[in-house]
């Protein structure tokens, strides 16, 4: 079984794209939000302490902003390789 | 008005929307019933994804339990949260590009294997049915504390409108009822967010309230309830009590448990496309988001006002609220020093989970508790359910905000309740007969079948509503658990490792499950030995342990799959064409 090289690229990109938001998504959630919490603590904006903005206020925006820029990018890599549904 | 017509009057007009909506949206099909025929909008998708995902849980418990944890309620609002970030990259548009119907049908057919098949339909019921038994709960919990109906009546008026939009319309009616059911969900819950985030701090977006300073202070709301909290014994507000290997862990579990819930999977099969199912994902997010950053202000609001009102304050002078929810059983003092006085610290008022009450009232007119616990001179409990409902009173809101809370609470537990059985009836019609016992089967016997499992599913979840399980709190830690160790795992190497094959996903699947119902079986139950959290292996709890069963199933899974023949070519060529969006509105007409 062939698969043609520009859906080979196109995966590879996707692949690539899931890389790097996962990697935000980690690093803010179990990264800000849990492992370096206490290191932020002691960053505050407003009432804020920064490790505990993470945890319960952060890390949900930024998922949500993850995914409209992950929806973003593939519509646009779709119409690129021709993968797009019509 | 009072109270008890404004809950009558919009309880009334909520549920006359849903049965109006479920007329409308009857199922003529099977594919209606299932998938609502593919043909949901990515926004309506979105909005009952989060009713569907919302539960009585989420509406009613979350905001309280964050109010005593702290910090470490961060687990469930990161955890039920992210997984939706996982669900939209990693499953959701792939599964939809399949374009079949349920997640069963997927490790079925890409794992070439009727087993595979029957192991994810026992997981599906499982996952489902523990949901459900604690939704028919909570929607008698609310009927019976808003209207002073009996519980089990309250139980038996939900089942009864949820057979009938979830029996009539299938998959169309529940969507187009969710849609309803969030609006008013979201609607009860910011409306006394809001005042009381303007009455604390002045803001009028809970939000920015939570991080503001107290109305007429200097002093930031958080720094203020981290003082008191240490004050009274507690752990600071902002700080943790649980190491922070088990925070990972949990909030790992339910991250990936969530991803792989089959009811919620479910619902991206709803949309036409595959572009469709990844945008209705952050829908989904952006609205459950709105209630998951009011939440922990609530909790902080919650909990300040409970500190600073009562503690210290002679009985005679609480307000009314106190003794309004004191004949609920949800608060209950024990004036253990007889000074007349409430006193709040570490410890448990009473012995056992609840306050257990006698006949007539005490010195200062309070009710009679008969098992106060001598262990600390804390003297009162507080059910955690309570920072939510006696919200809008202890904030001398208007009762149609009171009435609005009953509504919404209702709304979430519906929601999902009818979502958990629509799973239910189509693992049954479609997995195990249509695709097991009698594959010639027609088009409307099969809806028909589909009908009748939704009807009888109705029924157990009724009767466990009635007859609650002990066992259900501890069990929903498994059904996460469950959920993040078998579907996940399975579902994402079959769409992103062409390679796996049905000897290491099956091999995966089942080690991931029998670890985590010997770790729940030995540590929630006390079977095999039991333990305390002592015993922990490296301190994790069984809440947090979907995550290292998770783990284990890859391990095996890569390992077996390795030693094993490579997957038949047709489902090499699947497994490619899952991978592009072109073609995914073919892939319907099944």
């Amino acid at each position: 079984m062939e698969t043609k090289p520009s859906l080979k690229a196109y995966w590879k990109q996707n692949v690539k794209y899931l890389f790097i938001l996962l990697s935000i998504w980690f690093i803010v959630s179990y990264g800000c939000g849990i492992l370096f919490a206490d290191a932020l603590n002691h960053i505050k904006i407003a009432g804020f302490k920064l490790g505990f903005w993470f945890a319960q206020q952060g890390s949900i925006y930024i998922f949500v902003i993850l995914i409209f820029v992950y929806v973003y990018l593939m519509n646009k890599l779709d119409k690129k390789f021709d993968v797009d549904e019509k | 008005m009072d109270v008890q017509t404004w809950t009558y009057l919009l309880v009334g007009i909520t549920f006359a929307l849903y049965i109006g909506i479920a007329v409308w949206s009857r199922a003529g099909s099977t594919q209606e019933f299932y998938v609502a025929g593919g043909g949901v909008s990515p926004l309506a998708n979105g909005m009952a994804t989060a009713a569907d995902w919302m539960s009585a849980a989420s509406f009613i418990s979350m905001a309280g339990l964050i109010s005593f944890m702290g910090y470490d309620g961060a687990v469930y609002l990161m955890g039920w949260t992210g997984g939706y970030v996982l669900l939209a990259l990693l499953l959701a548009p792939y599964l939809r590009k399949f374009g079949k119907f349920t997640v069963p049908d997927f490790i079925g057919d890409r794992y070439y294997s009727n087993l595979a098949r029957s192991v994810a339909v026992v997981c599906a019921l499982f996952v489902s049915f523990t949901y459900v038994a604690g939704q028919m709960r909570g929607v008698g919990v609310v009927f019976s504390r808003f209207l002073q109906v009996d519980i089990n009546l309250g139980v038996i008026i939900g089942m009864a409108i949820v057979f009938f939009y979830a029996v009539l319309g299938g998959m169309k009616g529940i969507t187009y009822t969710q849609v309803a059911q969030y609006c008013v969900l979201i609607f009860a819950f910011m409306v006394p967010a809001i005042f009381i985030s303007i009455q604390l701090t002045g803001h009028v977006v809970p939000q920015l309230g939570f991080g503001g300073t107290l109305t007429g202070t200097d002093t930031y709301l958080l720094d203020s309830l981290d003082g008191l909290n240490q004050e009274l014994g507690f752990a600071p507000y902002t700080d943790g009590s649980k190491s922070t290997i088990d925070v990972f862990c949990i909030t790992a579990a339910l991250m990936v448990g969530t991803a792989g819930l089959p009811h919620v999977i479910v619902r991206f099969f709803t949309v036409p496309r595959v572009k469709d199912a990844r945008l209705s994902a952050g829908y989904a997010l952006v609205f459950i988001a709105i209630l998951y950053t009011t939440a922990p202000a609530i909790a902080a609001f919650a909990r300040t006002n409970l500190l600073t009102t009562v503690n210290g304050t002679a009985y005679s002078d609480m307000p009314k609220w106190f003794t309004n929810w004191e004949k609920t059983g949800l608060l209950a003092w024990v004036d253990k020093n007889n000074d007349g006085q409430i006193q709040y610290e570490k410890g448990a008022a009473v012995e056992g989970q609840t306050p257990v009450f006698a006949e007539g009232t005490g010195h200062a007119g309070q009710r009679i508790v008969t098992n106060p616990s001598q262990a600390s001179a804390n003297e009162l409990y507080v059910d955690q359910d309570i920072m939510v409902l006696a919200n809008p009173e202890i904030a001398q809101l208007p009762s149609w905000v009171i009435a609005l809370v009953a509504a919404g609470g209702l709304a979430a537990a519906l929601s999902t309740a009818a979502g958990l059985l629509l799973v239910i009836s189509t693992s049954i019609a479609h997995d195990v007969i249509k695709m097991q016992l009698k594959p010639d089967i027609s088009e409307a016997a099969e809806l028909w079948a589909a009908r009748a499992a939704a009807a009888v599913a109705v029924l157990v979840a009724g009767y466990f509503g009635v007859n609650p399980p002990d066992f259900v709190a501890a069990v929903v830690a498994l059904a996460f658990g469950l959920a993040a160790a078998s579907f996940f795992p399975a579902i994402m190497m079959g769409i992103f490792y062409k390679r796996m094959n049905k000897e290491g996903a099956i091999s995966g699947m089942v080690t991931g499950l029998m670890m985590m119902m010997f770790y729940i079986l030995k540590f929630k139950f006390n079977f095999l030995g039991g333990g305390t959290p002592a015993d922990w292996w490296l301190g994790i709890s069984p809440e947090g342990f979907g995550f290292v069963a998770m783990l284990v199933n890859f391990a095996i899974a890569l390992l077996v799959c390795h030693v094993t023949p490579a997957p038949p070519v047709q489902v090499q060529e699947m497994v490619e064409s899952i991978r592009y969006p072109r073609g995914a509105g073919q892939a319907t007409a099944h």
